[in-house]
């Protein structure tokens, strides 16, 4: 067992890994139609630089970064825009989205110049390539990652880890991909390490996945990378609790990894700089695993941006029952989506379908104190309490109780035997609190 | 025995104390502000800018505000504090809120189940509640809690309707809906149009029965300038209004009398919309 630190609280959902953890990646045929929304990332919408009729090429730039914290968006084929107007997104709202009618010849648009001595170039060109690419980060928040390489002078980051944990049940598109592309991983990990300025770097992947650490540790040997095995638990992946297992740092209430020296990039997002840098590659497609008990062959494939649901679930068989449950991403963190129409972006981990007798629908009690969600929260934090109050409205108290620290990994609603809905709470109070921030700050 | 009359001695000592006190160094209150505040609603909308009526009293016996300021205010009740405090009401319209959707559960599709937090603030946090329409009244009585006058209602097929009679058009409504569904429109108004999304009308219609399709058919039976077409949108001009008689020939009967909202249809008349 490894003797690395542990975080407190968390859970242990079954991780229903076993059905597309063996399934190697796959590549998806071109489409027809690509739907591309242009807000992939969090941050500032990216400004769109072509127009209906335009001809784009595979790999064009669709839209440039509308800010600091934005990221631009690539052609995931060749073809014509048909309609830059919207679709459906993630939060049942309309985004703003191009619309390409592929060509059928996937011609690729002039690559960015290859940086093939990367090891000895300047890493300010190499933080531009990594911008240019749209890169952000995969794991699930799509943070622009130019931005998170661009600490702040005062800051100080002296480690680098990459997380492999993929702690999220029933997701194996990084199990798949430390398994298959481990070069691309490494050479990226020290891409970044590089555009930082660090000598450490660490992957943190959990102990359930024997294959990808010894793989992993095998091929990092010669390398600065070292490979960490971690205990099993909800959510050892999320990136404070990876911070802490590894380096023993704890990130103050309200900061941020590079507080305490620290910047932490899904193994996704080492790949994808790895191939904005030595291929030009921009990021237009991604790993995605399509799972669930509905599905008829659960597995991993290499989907292009824009790719909707529908065409995902046709590539991994259809569906064998009717699924009473639709979720992008997995099954504690995911968002319950409605609609197949809904493109994958670039953080697009999973899709997941589950079948009737798998879905649960619960009427929310009272709290009655149990504290099992005080247990189960990894932030230290008290849900319970949190949530009465946020119920009453009372969202300054909620702030006075650090609501916004909470990193809505749904361990307390896991445990909570009222069924309470406290992350569907905490995240109204966090809007709530973000909002009221937002106009004291214009106040002044 | 001795208690008792000590007591009784320090109780007429203070009390006259206590009177002196008042008479040298009491706040002079203005007597109109008792009556003004009766006068007021008292039900702290907050619609004037003030912090409640009280506060609103206050800078009214000062003259630091109109009483029309109050739209909560019945005219009646704007004259009899002008008349009281000597001064010129300002010409003012009174508005109702208007939810601008009717596609209840009969006549608007749901994509999903939504069994979250009964509130739409919340429930837009979660994939936008479960209706098909992206843009429609999620019926989780936001608004109606919102209300201090009781006037918004979710009928039994789940939507917000507003009663005209009980709304004062104090606001505290429209900014509470996530959907930014609900406007103030003039209480005169003959009609309004209850759809809000402006999607085109064809995948409108897929969602919602009861939505605006574009069809032009009312701006070509009012007179000119009456009715509107905004994007996909038709919309009743509050400046020039027709008359209600145009709602008849909406297809979709998404364009309805003012009226009508609140008084709930026949079983019948519910269902030929449904077949429609």
């Amino acid at each position: 067992m490894p003797d690395h630190i542990f975080f407190r609280g968390g859970v242990h959902p079954d991780d229903g890994k076993s059905l597309s953890c063996d399934v190697a990646i796959q590549s998806a045929p071109l489409l027809e139609t690509y739907v591309v929304p242009l807000q992939q990332h969090i941050g500032a919408p990216p400004k769109p630089v072509v127009k209906k009729k335009d001809a784009v090429l595979r790999g064009q730039l669709l839209a440039e970064p509308g800010g600091f914290v934005s990221a631009a968006i690539h052609a995931p084929t060749s073809g014509t825009v048909k309609d830059v107007s919207e679709c459906l997104g993630l939060s049942g709202t309309m985004i703003p989205a191009v619309t390409i009618v592929a060509d059928g010849e996937d011609t690729a648009a002039e690559p960015l110049p290859v940086i093939e001595n990367w090891q000895e170039a300047d890493p300010d060109v190499l933080k531009q390539r990594v911008t240019e690419a749209g890169v952000v980060g995969m794991g699930g928040a799509a943070f622009p990652t130019s931005v998170k390489l661009s600490p702040p002078p005062a800051k100080s980051i002296n480690v680098l880890i990459l997380n492999g944990v993929e702690c999220e049940p029933c997701l194996t598109a990084d199990h798949r991909l430390m398994l298959e592309d481990p070069e691309k991983i490494l050479i990226g990990a020290q891409i970044i390490a590089r555009i930082l300025g660090v000598s450490e770097i660490h992957v943190g992947i959990e102990a359930n996945k024997p294959d990808a650490i010894a793989l992993m540790t095998e091929k990092a040997s010669g390398t600065p990378v070292t490979v960490s095995e971690l205990r099993v638990r909800y959510p050892q992946g999320a990136e404070k609790q990876l911070i802490y297992a590894i380096t023993g740092r704890k990130v103050p209430t309200g900061g941020l990894p590079m507080d305490v020296g620290a910047v932490v990039q899904n193994v996704g997002t080492a790949v994808a700089v790895a191939e904005a840098v030595l291929e030009g590659k921009s990021l237009y497609e991604r790993i995605t695993t399509v799972t669930g008990s509905p599905v008829v062959a659960p597995g991993n494939w290499r989907l292009r941006v824009g790719t909707p649901y529908s065409e995902a679930l046709k590539l991994a068989g259809g569906v064998k029952m009717d699924p009473a449950k639709l979720i992008s991403g997995g099954p504690m963190m995911g968002i319950s989506v409605y609609s197949l129409d809904i493109p994958v972006m670039k953080n697009t981990s999973g899709i997941l379908l589950l079948a009737a007798d798998e879905v649960s629908q619960y009427t929310s009690e009272s709290c009655i104190r149990c504290g099992r969600c005080v247990d189960a929260c990894p932030m230290s934090m008290m849900p319970g309490t949190l949530s009465v109050q946020i119920e009453n409205e009372r969202f300054d108290l909620a702030e006075d109780w650090h609501a916004l620290d909470c990193i809505e990994c749904g361990c307390c609603a896991y445990a909570c035997p009222s069924h309470r809905p406290l992350v569907q709470h905490m995240r109204r109070a966090k809007g709530e609190i973000m909002a009221k921030r937002k106009a004291a700050q214009a106040k002044k | 025995m001795a208690g008792v009359v000590v007591l009784l001695v320090m109780g007429l000592v203070l009390g006259f104390g206590i009177g002196l006190a008042v008479k040298f160094f009491g706040a002079v209150v203005d007597p109109r502000l008792e009556k003004v505040e009766g006068m007021l609603p008292n039900a702290n909308c907050g619609a004037c800018g003030f912090a409640g009526c009280a506060d609103f009293a206050r800078a009214l016996v000062a003259l630091e505000a109109e009483p029309g300021k109050c739209p909560s205010c019945s005219s009646e009740a704007v004259e009899e504090i002008c008349e009281l405090l000597g001064v010129v009401a300002e010409e003012r319209e009174p508005k109702v809120a208007v939810v601008r959707c009717g596609g209840d559960n009969t006549k608007a599709k749901m994509a999903g189940q939504y069994n979250g937090v009964a509130d739409c603030k919340d429930a837009v946090l979660v994939a936008g509640g479960g209706k098909g329409c992206v843009h429609g009244c999620l019926g989780l009585a936001t608004c109606a809690r919102a209300c201090p006058f009781g006037a918004i209602e979710i009928t039994a097929d789940g939507i917000a309707i507003v009663h005209d009679e009980l709304c004062t058009g104090c606001a505290k409504c429209v900014s509470v809906c996530p959907r930014r569904l609900i406007v103030l429109a003039p209480a005169s108004a003959p009609a309004h149009v209850y759809c809000n999304s402006p999607q085109k009308g064809a995948a409108k219609t897929k969602v919602c029965k009861a939505s605006c399709i574009g069809c032009r058919k009312c701006v070509k039976a009012s007179e000119d300038g009456q009715m509107e077409i905004k994007g996909f949108l038709a919309a009743v001009n509050y400046d020039n209004p027709p008359t209600a008689a145009v709602c008849d020939v909406c297809p979709t009967k998404c364009l309805k009398p003012a009226s009508d909202e609140a008084a709930s249809p026949e079983p019948e008349e519910a269902r030929e919309v449904v077949n429609a």
